[in-house]
């Protein structure tokens, strides 16, 4: 049966065709990673990547399960907001291993005038104080208890 | 069986088409964490910031964000009365080591504002990436599959608030991913962990018990360049209008 004259020509083009597209298929197989388009036009398995990153900064309620007495003192004061981390550093190893990696020594002269520093660019109701005028040379924690930092609290040292 | 060979010729890219997806398998998920139970975004409260640089040094701390280049980074502008469109704005090395101390003016006023990806829902840095190494989860978070990044800068350029770098030594696009593998893990993200006064909230728009609602309807919240429809999803409370 021949519906047109001299068909076979168009038949090779029809073999060439295919096989173009399946090789194209192959290619595009191993070319275009598994997850591709699994959310999106992106590789689905990213995220999972870069949610598997390692943390450093173990997160407040990890320093609360050994600190527990530091976390009521911490709770009852001014300080009550600030994270442990927010000084002592990032500490997601000493969370993870607590006998062998040692938080550092912090130093009040820095640390504490980060934060309360006069200055007229910090909100007006922040608590804040010309260092040097403050305390006269003294360190801070002289007076104030970095964990709950109000004198007549019962933060005094 | 026997196979014409026109029925081969159509059987084969069928079954390659379909082998596609028998290799892919079924994708593996996170136990307790559902993609689709969350839509990120973060809370910066303008009148809380004090400027400490400790959500900068954070950041670079949990994201190993190379020296002088930032996911996020604090601004401090003085926007006088007499000009309420161009305020001066600095920021020393992102404001990492804090501000230098600022006199009282008279006529004008200061204020602190800190910058981050805005995890846009409709952002223009994921349309313009020519490969799909950028894109948004469906948690709402922005990110990019470095793998798979060029490196090219389009979506550096694309991004209307400065959010995106060329990572020095990768050499590929890098930016804030909202501490994606903190999030998904129940923690904050670095810069909320670490800010004293609470002037950043990551907050969950589809947690019906975040205090995002709530601060919403009795807040003056604004969001960076919302003429840009970028579906912007950094919050900010308290934002000056001088502010770009």
């Amino acid at each position: 049966m021949k519906t047109f004259r001299d068909s076979e020509h168009l038949l090779r083009f029809a073999l060439l065709f295919a096989i173009v597209f399946v090789l194209f298929l192959v290619v595009r197989h191993f070319v275009v990673p598994r997850s591709f388009g699994e959310y999106g036009h992106y590789r689905g398995a990213a995220i999972a990547e870069i949610a598997a990153r390692p943390i450093h900064f173990a997160g407040q309620s990890a320093c609360e399960t050994c600190h527990t007495d530091i976390a009521a003192t911490k709770k009852a004061g001014m300080h009550a907001g600030v994270h442990c981390e927010a000084c002592h550093g990032p500490l997601a190893s000493h969370a993870a291993n607590p006998a062998s990696v040692q938080p550092p020594k912090l130093d009040t002269a820095v640390l504490c005038v980060r934060c309360h520093a006069a200055s007229a660019a910090k909100p007006k109701n922040f608590p804040q104080v010309a260092a040097a005028q403050h305390s006269g040379g003294l360190a801070c924690e002289t007076c104030h208890h970095p964990h709950s930092p109000a004198i007549q609290g019962g933060g005094a040292k | 069986m026997t196979l014409s060979r026109r029925q081969f010729l159509v059987l084969v890219p069928a079954a390659a088409a379909a082998w596609q997806y028998v290799l892919a398998g079924t994708p593996q998920d996170a136990p307790n964490y559902q993609l689709t139970d969350h839509w990120w975004g973060m809370l910066l409260d303008i009148t809380k910031c004090i400027g400490c640089g400790n959500c900068v040094r954070a950041c670079q701390a949990e994201n190993d964000v190379p020296d002088e280049y930032f996911r996020t980074w604090v601004e401090r502008y003085l926007r006088t009365d007499w000009d309420l469109t161009t305020p001066e704005v600095i920021s020393p090395d992102g404001g990492k080591e804090g501000f230098p101390t600022a006199e009282e003016v008279k006529n004008g006023m200061y204020f602190f504002v800190p910058k981050m990806c805005n995890h846009c829902a409709d952002s223009p840095c994921t349309q313009v990436c020519p490969v799909g190494a950028t894109f948004i989860t469906p948690d709402g978070v922005v990110l990019i599959d470095q793998t798979y990044c060029l490196g090219c800068a389009y979506c550096v350029q694309a991004c209307p608030y400065g959010c995106r770098y060329i990572h020095p030594t990768k050499h590929v696009a890098d930016k804030c991913t909202l501490c994606y593998h903190r999030i998904t893990k129940g923690l904050t993200t670095a810069c909320c962990e670490n800010c004293p006064t609470g002037a950043r909230q990551l907050v969950d728009l589809k947690n019906p018990n975040d205090p995002i609602h709530a601060f919403l309807k009795t807040h003056d919240v604004h969001v960076l360049k919302p003429e840009m429809a970028t579906g912007a999803k950094a919050f900010y409370n308290g934002l000056d209008g001088s502010v770009r």
